[in-house]
């Protein structure tokens, strides 16, 4: 039958003779296809894989930053060793004294004999004879009672439980000497020294240079809060509102267009140049507190502005215009409308779309560099709330960067725990916004 | 069913390109098509008429696997083009389409050039072995879908800034390019005017000469004028399936009455 | 906080003018509130606009006009003799202030009496002291021009504000006063309130002009001042980069040259990672991955763009470049000699950008109309054939708009060049050196010690300038296209 069809075409027909018997170009064909779909598979399974690296890398570097190197060593300060201590001319060698001498005894009954010299002592642990005359002094009651001591090791140690500082590369400093490491040793073997839970990272304040052990990112969390509020404070009423005057009332003209184009150009601008405007306007111009959450907040609120006003007249146009008609048809100004009909329907969208602008905001660095909150070092909470708007803070993003930016590589680890943390905050806003947008979703 | 003797009877005339027994194609849980049996014959116009929703589009999309990409239909039954089951695993539905071609109710010209357009098919299969083969092609091509006066002095014009009636016959020309011996056009005439209409119709009357043509139309009168056999579906049933005239004079079933003279559909 | 206070004042009396408002606008209808043209509530919310919103805006105007009014005074105070060679007038104005702001805040903290602090005669040395043991930042070299001006300035400041305390709540008083004698029960006081709140809804609006032209005033008035102080040809055609750190101007050679490649190259890698694996993402998501592998696939790459660029930054710094050091570095092929390089920064940026290429193009293939692919499909064209000559020529314009629309990302980018790409800038071809770029630089001039008056940190505004009218030039060229191409299938 292919000959008839032949005969009666003059060109030769150009397709096999049978469908399931592929030719050589269909093979090929085929096999372009299956190529192609391969370039597919590899791209998004690289884009996977970057972020599983990114997890990754966060995680095993950040997660222990969560932890510290304690010694817990069980000391008991008599009413007169106190006041011997106290007699002395250097009080603080005196407490550190006693305390090695407890220190060995503790160790003696374990039958383990390692030579502690204060000098060594100083090294693992800081000046334990301050820290101990602080606490007699603060709680005196405690005097004569046996009391259980959790005394941080130096960063270095920590380092050496953590794996970042090893025997065969360390090499003797002020900081840290090879001989300490056989004392941590023994420490170790007597189940004195033991890893916990890093409180202070999560409550503390920014330490200095030289001690990152101390350093912990509660205090730039209380600075991201406060920002955080201006932000909430100030873009959410705006940006509702600016959206409401360009979807419910704006006339079409000339002006209308103009703040048009500037809300979607101004949601492309680098956050830099908001930094800059930052700078100029709120600190040299307004002479406003440099490194304050609330300049912060304003500059943030700025930039999230054109995301929150976007998500909003989103909401407002996915509200049916049959509500509206509704409203009017029985009287209700158009004001009214839109107050009392429109706006409820649409909140859970504009709510949606507010936290994942504030979550955008939250995790922005770039501005708050120009605006000082990196060149100042936290070292406590704001003395009170309107003082937590004014006083000079950090911003997680913000401490995060100092860290990564400090000589000393201990501080890497507090970084990549920062990034936990913020991280932390950034996923419980995005969940909050997707069980919003699942509770509350609604098709017309 | 009862047409099934009738079916018999036209076979001496003209060959069975496309043969389908048992046909059912499923939408997700709807049961769009149901034991639908029909011979699509060679150089014929065969068109399937019937009510919005019938199943007349599903079935022709069947018959060169264009349901495939549709993620939620299913098809089934036996649908032989000259003897091979075109669902059988090994059929690749790229040859098939190849073999037979389509065109689409809404004119959809690639936005590419008038030239780009016809060449697309003949590129693919590897139809030319050379620039001038390949032009050749074009313009037999463009002049088999009866534009060839009207473009040949601007091929490198884009195919999207033709007129309506003109896009749908270079999409004619287009599915003509590839050589395929069956042509399926899914309502080419529902988005013209009456008189592009004319002259798609004009065209599909030339083509029989070479193709085995099947026509999905919603307009009675053109199945008159167009086509030598008529199908008629409702509700998903082929309910009768003949020769054009007696369909239109003498309908068997009482459904097909109603739907001629304007009761139902 | 004496501006809370005021802040709160005026709160208090908008209240309280809203409940006798409301009060007497029931009262003029007999206690029955149909008598009234409008709601009771319409009558307070009258007097409680009537009350704030002048009250308010006065406040803002004061706040914005009062330190230019100050300055330009205080500026004029300053003989010419006073402005040395190589320095201006702004340079000299800046050390009045913080002379001003010391004497302040040494008041406040008790180190300075009031009287020392305002006597005009008092001995500089002994002022200069006393400001540093209160910890104040002052240069050494106040001289006796220079306190007058601050000790005015302090003066009028503080004046300025008590006056301005004055009027607002003057103003205050007065709308509330105003607006409760206008209330009647035929005052039609809903239609008055609502066109406020509309006025009010458009003042909301007007805020993104206002940024726009805050960004503009400051950049524009900022590199003014800049290239009054270094000629423009040497900024815009010079060739090298290295500001001097004594603050002062002289010897620096501020080219923007390296730092435009610094950031094109950069720009340039990143999009060479972000665009292939973006746009192939894109295409195996939208058209061949079934909906469950898209449903899991496409959030989880979406979750790279939600990351924050601090988090990038570490992960350029910390991760990415050991990493390559230890590949192409000196233990390895010997290319790289630092961890921070163009390729670390570039490498990372891409990464970023992959989500943003991705779903901008997956945006932009399902605009695609089906009509198309299914008259390829017809044809016998099999899925990749109908892709690449169908569907991608058809999205060209759209696609090309997402990538300018990236590459403008890319050169805004800050976090990740600032830690990831190095301090050096150079130009060079080898994208294994560390190279900087113009966002880096930005951060780098205006968060060291150079005084903002000085042409070093200056040119960080002339920075700012070029990188806003760059990605600003690209984002429009770039909505066009992609609005021109929406329209076209619309």
């Amino acid at each position: 039958m292919t000959d008839a069809s032949m005969q009666e075409n003059p060109e030769a027909t150009p397709h096999p003779v049978s469908l399931t018997a592929p030719n050589e170009r269909t093979r090929k064909r085929a096999k372009a296809e299956r190529r192609f779909r391969a370039y597919g598979i590899a791209a998004v399974a690289t884009g996977l894989f970057f972020l599983v690296v990114l997890f990754t890398s966060i995680l095993s570097e950040g997660i222990p930053a969560f932890t510290r190197t304690v010694v817990s060593v069980e000391f008991t300060l008599t009413e007169q060793q106190r006041e011997e201590s106290e007699a002395e001319l250097f009080k603080t060698k005196a407490y550190s004294n006693l305390f090695i001498s407890a220190l060995k005894t503790e160790l003696d009954e374990r039958g383990l004999n390692v030579e502690i010299n204060e000098d060594a002592i100083e090294r693992l642990l800081g000046k334990v004879g301050g820290t101990i005359r602080t606490f007699y002094s603060e709680n005196p009651g405690k005097l004569g009672e046996p009391v259980e001591f959790d005394l941080a090791a130096s960063s270095r140690v920590d380092g050496y439980f953590k794996g970042r500082v090893s025997r065969d590369t360390m090499q003797d400093s002020r900081f840290l000497e090879k001989s300490d490491l056989d004392l941590v040793d023994a420490l170790k073997e007597a189940g004195v020294i033991k890893q916990a839970f890093n409180w202070p990272f999560i409550t503390g304040a920014d330490s200095g240079v030289d001690n990152p052990g101390g350093a912990g990112i509660g205090a730039s969390v209380v600075g991201s809060f406060f920002m955080m509020l201006v932000v909430l404070g100030l873009s959410l009423p705006i940006g509702v509102a600016a959206s409401i005057y360009l979807e419910e009332f704006a006339p079409q003209n000339r002006f209308t267009d103009l703040i048009e184009v500037n809300i979607s150009n101004l949601a492309a601008v680098p956050s830099i140049v908001f930094g800059i405007l930052g700078l100029a306007v709120f600190i040299q111009f307004m002479h406003l507190p440099q490194s304050a959450p609330l300049v912060g907040g304003l500059v943030l609120t700025l930039m999230t502005l054109p995301t929150i006003i976007i998500s909003t007249r989103a909401s407002l146009k996915a509200v049916p215009p049959s509500i509206r008609d509704a409203a009017l048809g029985v009287g209700a100004s158009k004001m009214q409308a839109v107050f009392h009909h429109v706006l409820p329907l649409a909140a859970p969208g504009i709510l949606t779309g507010t936290i994942i602008g504030l979550a955008q905001a939250l995790g922005e660095t770039a501005p708050l560099l120009l605006i000082g909150m990196v060149g100042f070092v936290a070292r406590g909470y704001p003395d009170g709330f309107l003082a937590g708007f004014t006083e000079p803070n950090s911003a997680m993003p913000a401490q995060i960067y100092t860290w990564a930016s400090r000589a000393d590589a201990a501080f890497y680890e507090k970084a990549w725990g920062g990034i936990i943390i913020l991280l932390v905050f950034l996923l419980t806003m995005n969940i909050i916004a997707i069980i919003l947008r699942r509770r509350f979703e609604r098709r017309w | 069913m009862n047409d099934m003797s009738r079916v018999e009877r036209q076979v001496d005339t003209n060959k069975i390109k496309l043969e389908c027994r048992d046909c059912q194609v499923y939408y997700g849980e709807t049961h769009a098509i149901k034991d639908v049996n029909v011979d699509i014959e060679d150089k014929t116009v065969t068109a399937f008429i019937g009510p919005s929703g019938c199943g007349k589009s599903t079935f022709l999309r069947c018959l060169n696997r264009m349901n495939d990409t549709i993620d939620v239909a299913r098809v089934k039954g036996s649908f032989k083009l000259d003897g091979e089951d075109i669902y059988d695993k090994r059929v690749d539905p790229v040859q098939l389409r190849a073999k037979v071609g389509m065109v689409f109710q809404k004119p959809n010209p690639f936005p590419k050039s008038i030239y780009d357009n016809v060449a697309y098919g003949p590129r693919i299969h590897g139809l030319a072995r050379n620039k001038a083969e390949l032009d050749e092609i074009v313009e037999k091509s463009l002049r088999r879908g009866a534009i060839w006066n009207e473009v040949k002095d601007r091929l490198d014009a884009p195919g999207t800034g033709l007129s309506g009636g003109q896009q749908q016959r270079l999409c004619i020309a287009r599915a003509v390019a590839t050589e395929p011996e069956v042509l399926l056009m899914d309502e080419p005439c529902s988005a013209l005017d009456p008189i592009a209409t004319a002259q798609v119709e004009e065209l599909i009357d030339e083509l029989r000469s070479r193709y085995s043509v099947v026509i999905v139309t919603h307009s009675m009168q053109q199945a008159a004028r167009v086509s030598q056999k008529t199908a008629f579906f409702h509700l998903g049933n082929l309910v009768e399936f003949g020769e054009t005239g007696q369909i239109f004079t003498n309908p068997e079933d009482p459904r097909t009455e109603s739907y001629i003279t304007g009761r139902i559909g | 906080m004496p501006l809370l206070w005021l802040i709160l004042i005026v709160v208090a009396i908008a209240a309280v003018g809203y409940v006798l408002g409301r009060a007497r606008a029931l009262q003029s209808a007999g206690g029955d509130s149909r008598g009234l043209h409008s709601l009771p509530t319409f009558y307070g919310a009258n007097v409680a606009l009537k009350t704030a919103v002048p009250a308010f805006g006065l406040l803002i105007v004061w706040l914005l006009v009062q330190p230019i009014f100050v300055n330009s005074q205080i500026s004029g105070m300053i003989p010419d003799t006073e402005v040395e060679e190589g320095s201006s007038r702004s340079l000299v104005m800046a050390e009045v202030r913080r002379t001003a702001y010391g004497l302040e805040n040494a008041v406040a903290q008790g180190n300075i009496t009031e009287d020392a602090a305002s006597n005009a005669n008092a001995d500089i040395a002994e002022v200069t002291q006393s400001l540093k043991d209160a910890g104040q930042i002052v240069t050494s070299e106040i001289t006796q021009p220079i306190l007058l001006a601050a000790q005015s300035y302090r003066v009028m400041n503080s004046g300025g504000y008590s006056v301005m305390s004055i009027a607002v709540i003057l103003i205050a008083l007065a709308g509330a006063v105003f607006s409760w004698r206008q209330t009647q029960s035929e005052y039609r006081a809903r239609n008055v309130v609502e066109q406020g709140v509309r006025v009010l809804l458009l003042a909301a609006a007007s805020i993104a002009i206002l940024t726009t032209v805050g960004i503009v005033l400051s950049l524009v008035f900022n590199t003014w001042e800049f290239f009054k102080l270094y000629p423009a040809s040497d900024f815009f055609f010079g060739t090298t980069w290295s500001p001097s750190f004594s603050g002062r101007g002289g010897s620096s050679s501020l080219g923007v040259l390296p730092l435009l490649w610094g950031t094109l190259y950069i720009s340039i890698v990143a999009l060479l990672v972000a665009v292939p694996i973006g746009l192939f993402a894109a295409i195996y998501l939208s058209e061949y991955a079934s909906p469950r592998v898209r449903s899991f696939a496409k959030p989880m790459l979406e979750v790279l763009a939600g990351i924050p660029t601090i988090v990038y930054g570490l992960f350029a710094l910390l991760t990415v470049g050991p990493l390559l050091l230890e590949v192409f570095g000196d233990d390895g092929l010997g290319w790289m000699k630092a961890g921070t390089a163009v390729m670390t920064a570039g490498l990372v940026m891409g990464v970023m950008l992959i989500p943003f290429v991705s779903s901008l193009s997956d945006d932009i293939i399902n605009a695609v109309p089906q009509a198309m692919r299914d008259g390829s499909y017809g044809l016998g064209a099999n899925q990749s054939e109908t892709i690449r000559q169908v569907v991608l020529p058809a999205a060209l314009p759209g696609i090309v708009g997402a990538v300018l629309l990236a590459a403008s990302r890319a050169i805004g980018e800050t976090m990740i060049v600032v830690m990831g790409a190095g301090a050096a800038a150079r130009l060079s071809l080898n994208p294994f050196e560390a190279m900087t770029t113009v966002t880096a630089k930005i951060v780098s001039q205006l968060t060291g010690d150079a005084d903002f008056a000085s042409p070093e940190a200056l040119v960080a505004f002339a920075l700012g300038m070029t990188l806003f009218i760059l990605t600003l030039g690209l984002n429009v060229f770039a909505l066009y296209i992609v609005r021109k191409y929406r329209e076209q299938y619309e």
